[in-house]
């Protein structure tokens, strides 16, 4: 289960509305590379993986990824605080406007909707981890972009955060692959699926 | 007394070490280094959690100790620009 700490993972304090910035940031809410998507991702995935260390891994950084989830909504509630009509016109937010006035809707940045064919849980440590790897460097990516838009120094504060932890759950990925590799035979490692094959490992000449 | 705001980022700030440190030692199980910070940084935040809660209310509904008023509802959200 979950229990809710009533606190972000790190400061929003956003002095100046921006329905635009908003609207670009959203990416990282409801798009393909955001992260309600990274948190699905995880916490599906786990439940297959072959050792008790990489299920744990992928439970702590899929509920790291909520906490994002919570700091990019904060982000983007504050950004659409108090709009005008004309601010909205001007930006471009009225498409947003009209079907979510300010609520917090996950969707992309140009307004498609969260779906959960952004991720897959394939059943296979390999090609999970090897997803997980690929879509922390999608979502550093995102962030960089994000950081090529912003100018205001209270929004690229807590987005240049996010983006680091991107790197850290990579570095942690990378290492969970490691992890299965050592546990098979280095001849082929794709000789059997460690997610699935009972005794994936056991066979085969000792290193 | 230490305002709401300052006592929060200190708990940010150990939070920050010890769910870092978290996802280093799920794969580096056996450094001992990594988990003498772990132990540090959670009974500093220990403290400054206990001092929050007592100050400001709970953080997690567990915490409260509300006999006459529930308390856990209370505002400001951490999605406010008052909470940070």
């Amino acid at each position: 289960m979950w229990s809710y700490e009533k606190k972000l993972q790190y400061p929003v304090n956003i002095k100046n509305p921006d329905p635009q910035m908003a609207q670009v940031i959203m990416s990282q809410l409801g798009g393909p590379d955001g992260e309600l998507t990274a948190s699905l991702r995880y916490l599906n995935q786990r439940y297959s993986m072959p050792t008790d260390k990489i299920k744990g891994l992928l439970t702590d950084i899929g509920t790291e990824e909520l906490a994002h989830m919570e700091m990019i909504s904060a982000i983007i509630y504050q950004l659409t605080r108090n709009l005008k009509p004309e601010e909205m016109k001007k930006s471009g937010f009225d498409k947003y406007f009209v079907d979510h006035t300010s609520g917090i809707y996950p969707a992309s940045a140009v307004g498609v909707p969260f779906t959960a064919a952004y991720f897959q849980t394939k059943g296979d440590a390999f090609a999970d981890l090897t997803e997980d790897m690929a879509a922390e460097q999608k979502a550093r990516a995102t962030y960089d972009n994000i950081l090529r838009l912003a100018d205001d120094p209270d929004v690229i504060d807590p987005i240049r955060y996010l983006r680091e932890r991107e790197v850290v759950h990579f570095q942690r990925f990378g290492e969970a692959t490691r992890m299965v590799q050592d546990r098979l035979d280095a001849r082929n490692f794709y000789a059997c699926n460690p997610s699935f094959d009972k005794n994936c490992g056991r066979r085969g000449c000792k290193k | 007394m230490k305002s709401r705001k300052d006592l929060m980022q200190m708990i940010q700030k150990y939070d920050f070490a010890l769910y870092d440190l978290m996802l280093y030692l799920d794969t580096h199980p056996h450094c001992t280094e990594g988990m003498r910070l772990f132990r540090k940084y959670r009974d500093k935040r220990e403290e400054a959690v206990s001092e929050y809660v007592k100050n400001y209310g709970p953080i997690q509904a567990l915490q409260s100790d509300a006999e006459k008023k529930w308390n856990w509802g209370n505002g400001p959200y951490p999605w406010e620009r008052e909470a940070n």
